[in-house]
């Protein structure tokens, strides 16, 4: 076991998955010589050679309307956006095209792409750095939309994205690429599809994803000095969305919060928070809440502490989750 | 010490640097082979007239393809195609195009290639399938190499710049040929696509036909250029502008730009000057916006019967031979008329078959809903 970074793990899933398929290609802005502004493509263009890692023209839409030409003709592309909100003029080809090819064509075409996004803030990011972009992408039947919370489900997932038949999303949390944890690679998570539980509890299960799970996972752990023993399921890949794991964990401890930087209005929080009353409605003892960023545009980098989800701003959730039987005092009519 | 007599003098000036440009710009004035009544014009030096046969072929798929187009409006005003947007009085461009490619070639389209589609030899009922709203597309993309038809508008000139250096990539001689209308250069991604293309010089033609609308808006709302072919040059890619009804430079010049792209010299860009007889759709009121003195204008160089003429006048064609294509005509049409009658059957439950490789477990929980309300429904009905 050695200690290494989020960062290096995709960095090697990348190598990896190049060295077992000849028709995987890595392209976008930055990505050659340089090896990315994160350093995520780093060496690969002098490994592989700038034919299977190369650099674009400064275009989105381009790098990734360019991806459905290759994987149309038989290539497995993966594709960077250097910054989630720089992913945006690509947004007509990836919901348009990337995630519709297999349906518009009854499956004679298909489109094998990944598209990798820097996500998230806590960097201190100037704005148009930091967003979060998910539901986007989530709301998009097609799409396959990813993203790691650990070492090694960075390079499993990313593995498992450019083996899938279908386009993967994969969001990289950029504010954990540097973080390290003792990993062996190749590593082997579970699959798409599959949420894991992070930390047990029998009190509350906090559901989280991304960023957001070293936050829940840090709320689990102060929350012991208050008493409550929190259960931690990160979501890892929002589509396919693992309704089981995260309704047996709920249905255990009868209450739920879900946790997320991204905005929390139409979020996909709210549709995690759906499901589960949808699913298990007789075993909540509460409504389930949202620990989510707040209704407004990314903030400047000397505001985004108050923006981002906070242990504290768990545990308040956790607080109000009607330990007493009493309904929420918010919600009562004045 | 020598002198140098005055004449080497005034010959050893350097002379000016070429301009890079001016290999990359069209002609001054549109490309035609053919007078507007179909009489040969000089030879023209870059532009060859294709050989005979291939043009009394390319006069047999254009009488195809106009009675096909004539048929699908017919269709949509008995109500079996939801929409139909026209290509009459574009023959010349959608069989032209098809003509100058192989069959292994990829073919990128747009909503109103059916003509074109049809030129490919693609089952006429299959090129209906998006606007009789079956599904999205008809035909198998893959083994007929033609992407499904594009209704965003210029998203596919990048997707072409894609596939032709996959196919380079992988050692494959193909070229990727772009269908898209004035309209669609003001697209972003046109740019892009075109962008791309020529910096990782893919084999593509882009080829556009010019129709003057845009639905309603004309091109002087598109364009301030000289012609869309100048579009060309600030990407580095060579470009010609062609009369789009004249069969025959319309082939001439897209077998120059084919062959410029198979030769590994990366995108060519056409632009081609023509006009759509008929609305944007069915659904389209053209009066509003183009008076028929206009509409009357193009019909006068109505490309059909300009190459007629010309074949005509060379003895290509004779009487026997027009009334053979126009009975070749007459059944296609009735085939596909006949074909086209019934209402085709659909399958609800087909909705989740195509999204994912694998459907997500929230799929198959609402094709079992999707499965049970349709039971429910026979029953009801039985």
């Amino acid at each position: 076991m050695a200690s290494m970074t989020m960062a290096k793990a995709l960095n090697t899933a990348l190598a990896d998955a190049m060295l077992d398929d000849d028709r995987v290609v890595v392209f976008g802005e930055d990505v050659g010589q340089l090896g990315g502004v994160f350093r995520i493509t780093d060496g690969l263009a002098a490994r592989f050679g700038d034919k299977r890692c190369f650099d674009t023209p400064l275009a989105e839409a381009g790098i990734v309307g360019f991806a459905v030409g290759l994987a149309m003709s038989g290539l497995r592309p993966v594709v960077e956006m250097q910054f989630d909100a720089f992913g945006y003029p690509a947004f007509e080809q990836i919901a348009s095209h990337v995630a519709k090819l297999r349906n518009r064509t009854r499956g004679a075409l298909t489109a094998p792409i990944v598209i990798r996004i820097p996500y998230a803030g806590g960097i201190g990011g100037v704005e148009h750095h930091c967003d979060s972009s998910e539901a986007y992408y989530a709301h998009t039947p097609g799409l396959k939309v990813v993203t790691p919370a650990t070492v090694a489900d960075a390079y499993s997932l990313l593995r498992s994205a450019i083996d899938d038949p279908d386009p993967v999303v994969f969001l990289e949390p950029k504010k954990l690429y540097f973080a390290s944890a003792e990993t062996q690679l190749p590593a082997r998570t579970e699959p798409f599809g599959r949420a894991v539980v992070r930390h047990q509890g029998t009190d509350a299960t906090l559901v989280a994803y991304g960023p957001a799970v070293p936050v829940a996972l840090a709320a689990a752990e102060a929350a012991q000095a208050e008493g409550w023993n929190l259960e931690v399921v990160d979501v890892r890949t929002i589509v396919p969305f693992d309704d089981d794991t995260i309704a047996a964990s709920v249905r255990k401890t009868g209450r739920c919060v879900v946790v997320h930087e991204a905005q929390g209005f139409a979020g996909v929080g709210a549709e995690i928070a759906a499901r589960v009353q949808e699913r298990c409605f007789h075993s909540l003892h509460a409504p389930v809440l949202r620990v989510a960023g707040l209704d407004i545009p990314y903030p400047a980098p000397m505001l985004e502490h108050t923006h981002l989800p906070s242990v504290d701003r768990v545990l308040d959730a956790v607080a109000r989750l009607q330990w007493d039987d009493q309904p929420d005092e918010r919600w009562v009519a004045a | 010490m020598t002198t140098t007599p005055r004449a080497v003098r005034r010959n050893s000036r350097p002379a000016a640097p070429p301009d890079p440009a001016r290999p990359l710009l069209p002609a001054s004035e549109q490309i035609r082979l053919l007078d507007p009544a179909g009489a040969p014009l000089p030879v023209h030096p870059d532009y060859p007239a294709p050989p005979v046969e291939v043009l009394v072929e390319l006069y047999r798929r254009m009488v195809l393809g106009r009675r096909f187009d004539l048929q699908a409006t017919a269709l949509t005003k008995q109500g079996r195609l939801a929409v139909y947007p026209s290509a009459r009085g574009q023959e010349a461009c959608q069989v032209g195009a098809i003509l100058a490619l192989r069959d292994d070639d990829w073919v990128f389209p747009t909503y109103r290639e059916s003509m074109a589609l049809t030129a490919r030899g693609i089952d006429p009922v299959e090129v209906l399938t998006l606007l009789r709203g079956d599904w999205h597309c008809g035909y198998d993309p893959a083994v007929r190499r033609t992407a499904p038809q594009c209704t965003p508008l210029a998203t596919q000139c990048v997707h072409a710049a894609g596939l032709a250096h996959g196919e380079a990539y992988q050692g494959r001689d193909t070229v990727a040929l772009a269908f898209l209308g004035d309209g669609a250069t003001s697209e972003g991604d046109f740019h892009e696509g075109v962008n791309f293309a020529a910096v990782f010089k893919a084999p593509v033609v882009y080829f556009v036909q010019n129709n003057q609308y845009a639905i309603s808006v004309p091109l002087s709302r598109q364009t301030a250029a000289p012609s869309l072919a100048y579009k060309g040059v600030g990407y580095g890619v060579p470009s010609e502008q062609v009369d789009g009804n004249d069969p025959v430079a319309v082939l001439a010049v897209l077998n120059r730009a084919v062959a410029h792209a198979r030769a590994g010299h990366g995108p060519f860009l056409v632009e081609a000057h023509t006009y759509r007889m008929e609305p944007h759709t069915n659904a389209d009121d053209a009066a509003r916006y183009r008076d028929a003195d206009e509409v009357a204008s193009w019909q006068d160089r109505d490309p059909v019967v300009r190459l007629e003429t010309y074949l005509r006048d060379r003895g290509a064609l004779d009487d026997t031979t027009v009334a053979r294509v126009a009975a070749q005509a007459e059944e296609y049409a009735a085939d596909l008329r006949e074909r086209m009658h019934d209402k085709p059957t659909v399958d609800p439950l087909t909705l989740f078959d195509h999204v994912y490789a694998e459907p997500t477990p929230q799929l198959v929980e609402q094709r079992a809903q999707v499965r049970a309300e349709l039971a429910a429904d026979q029953e009801g009905a039985g």
